[in-house]
């Protein structure tokens, strides 16, 4: 099972909190799931929603605050500052975005978050992308976890650059690496637990599925699948058969 | 004859008088502001009586329970537009209209000819859409007027204060969180616009992944523009971001309403229950009536009938609970 910061979690699925069709509904998709950390955004809740953010506590699991929605690095910090209060967490997924139509993150402001951020005591995991220089420089700025996306948030399109992925993987053996966001099926989550990631961060695809509890359930087996296949030293793809019946001693006819 | 007091005047308090007030029975009613106003969420609403489109997002129960909503309206006098309701998206945003589609029922899929037959003033902007041709609007505030003066006739006049005799129905709302530990506000934003160059027949939702966006005409060039739904409990004012979210979406659907004035800005917290569904509870001699979060509208009608049938006949109602204080 993944570890954070020194924190071993249950699972490695990370599910979010928001889009659900009732917080019942959450609670149970979180129970079908066994979801190991429960994401919940502030910047876009307020710190008000005490009512809401003791629900997010009553899921019994980590929770990890995110800074979503904001768009400059002092925006992330100060929101960053209010999770730390509100869920007596270090824990924070740094989120700091450019673009509203992509959500696509702003590299450039997420390393200066991350830096101030982590100098101040955070335990940060970043939102970034697959990119390995900024992925470097977010491990020079403190980071021990990275959270490239998987494609744009919300847009379900699974893994655009599973390449882009692997690679990471390969350079940074020892970085917990989760994918982020542009999950829409169980097979995009199972494919990356096969690439040997750590963990996947995933919402949408559950929330707004039309039966979230049995689509959390089927994204925590594809996860358990992926992990499992990793774990199993799969095969390599060939271009050329390679008959699993041994040839010798089949019939000669003529 | 049983005493009943029934506290708060919102949508619910007064649906339940009603509902009593038609099987015979006098009861009082107490809310301390006084007539239907701006202190209950209910005054702003969007007023959809659309039970086939909520079911985008809430569970087929508000379906069945809203479908005798329009008529229950219309029979106690409040005056329903029966246009249905026009589901639009952007054509980079179809897969939006497509996920719609899949969640309700009873709709039609109509084209960019056929939706400027519905809509004229919508001619060429959109190429596909849903009509769900059954659904009405009302306008709330007007609604919630009629059923105060019809109370009013039948001698049932809301009491600013006093204190309540006999049985208690609680309808106070989000205030009844004081009695009711798992209620809780879900915030709703909206906004009124004049903009006479616009015009609407019905109600119109756009979609979009994240701002998603209802228009409901009020007549005589005046629209209510609702949108958001966030997880706080607190009552504040708009906030910039959403005004400026709900703007821009409304301009997405027709530019015109880059003219309009704006009359009003308000947001509210709605009370709900964790599973987003309402509910009956009774407390010894309180009977709690409560959770239509976005739905007030749309389940107060049936809500009210369970509530009076409970009163008068002990039947236990679909959506009672036992008590958990």
């Amino acid at each position: 099972m993944p570890q954070f910061y020194g924190t071993h979690v249950e699972s490695p699925l990370m599910l979010g909190t928001a889009q659900y069709p009732s917080p019942a509904i959450m609670a149970e998709a979180f129970r079908a799931s066994g979801a190991g950390i429960a994401t919940v955004s502030l910047r876009r809740e307020g710190g008000q929603g005490q009512d809401f953010h003791a629900l997010i506590k009553g899921l019994g699991v980590p929770v990890l605050p995110n800074t979503a929605g904001c768009h400059s690095v002092r925006e992330a910090v100060t929101t960053a500052q209010m999770a730390r209060e509100l869920f007596d967490t270090p824990w924070i997924k740094l989120e700091v975005i450019r673009d509203d139509d992509t959500l696509c993150p702003d590299v450039i402001a997420l390393v200066e978050a991350a830096k101030i951020l982590a100098d101040d005591g955070f335990q940060v995991f970043p939102y970034c992308t697959e990119d390995l220089s900024v992925c470097g420089r977010l491990l020079d700025a403190g980071c021990e976890v990275l959270m490239p996306w998987g494609a744009p948030i919300g847009s379900g399109r699974g893994l655009n650059n599973p390449y882009g992925l692997r690679s990471l993987r390969a350079h940074f053996p020892d970085v917990p690496l989760v994918v982020d966001a542009g999950i829409g099926l169980p097979s995009h989550a199972a494919q990356a637990m096969e690439l040997g990631f750590d963990a996947v961060l995933l919402n949408t695809a559950v929330a707004k599925a039309g039966d979230p509890v049995a689509m959390a359930r089927a994204m925590a087996l594809a996860i358990e699948a992926g992990q499992l296949a990793h774990a199993a030293n799969p095969i390599e793809a060939r271009d050329m058969a390679a008959p699993s019946t041994p040839l010798f001693g089949m019939a000669v006819l003529g | 004859m049983t005493q009943i007091t029934i506290l708060g005047a919102g949508v619910m308090g007064l649906a339940i008088a009603t509902e009593l007030a038609a099987r015979g029975l006098r009861p009082r009613l107490i809310d301390p502001a006084g007539k239907p106003g701006s202190h209950a969420c209910s005054w702003r609403a969007g007023g959809m009586l659309a039970p086939y489109c909520e079911a985008e997002s809430a569970e087929p129960v508000v379906v069945r329970l809203g479908l005798d909503a329009i008529g229950w309206w219309q029979a106690n006098g409040a005056e329903v537009t029966h246009r249905g309701t026009l589901v639009l998206a952007p054509s980079r945003d179809k897969a939006e209209l497509d996920r719609f589609a899949r969640m309700t029922e009873t709709h039609q899929a109509v084209s960019g000819a056929e939706i400027s037959t519905l809509e004229p003033e919508l001619d060429g902007r959109f190429q596909r859409g849903l009509f769900f041709g059954t659904e009405a609007h009302l306008n709330p505030r007007k609604a919630l007027v009629t059923l105060r003066d019809r109370l009013a006739e039948q001698g049932i006049e809301i009491e600013a204060e006093g204190a309540p005799t006999g049985m208690v129905v609680d309808a106070r709302g989000l205030s009844a969180r004081d009695e009711l530990t798992d209620l809780r506000g879900v915030r709703g934003e909206m906004l009124v616009l004049r903009c006479p160059e616009v015009n609407l027949t019905r109600t119109v939702r756009l979609l979009h992944p994240r701002i998603p966006l209802y228009v409901v005409p009020r007549g005589d060039g005046v629209y209510m523009i609702g949108a958001t739904m966030l997880e706080t409990g607190g009552k504040y004012r708009v906030t910039a971001r959403s005004a400026v979210e709900m703007l821009s979406a409304a301009y997405a659907l027709h530019p015109g309403f880059a003219e309009a004035e704006i009359l009003e800005l308000g947001s509210d917290a709605r009370p709900a229950f964790p599973d987003n569904l309402p509910r009956l509870r009774r407390r010894g001699n309180t009977l709690f009536a409560n959770g239509l979060y976005r739905h007030g509208y749309l389940l107060a009608p049936a809500v009210a009938r369970m509530a009076a049938e409970y009163i008068t006949t002990g039947e236990k109602p679909e959506f009672m609970d036992e008590d958990h204080p």
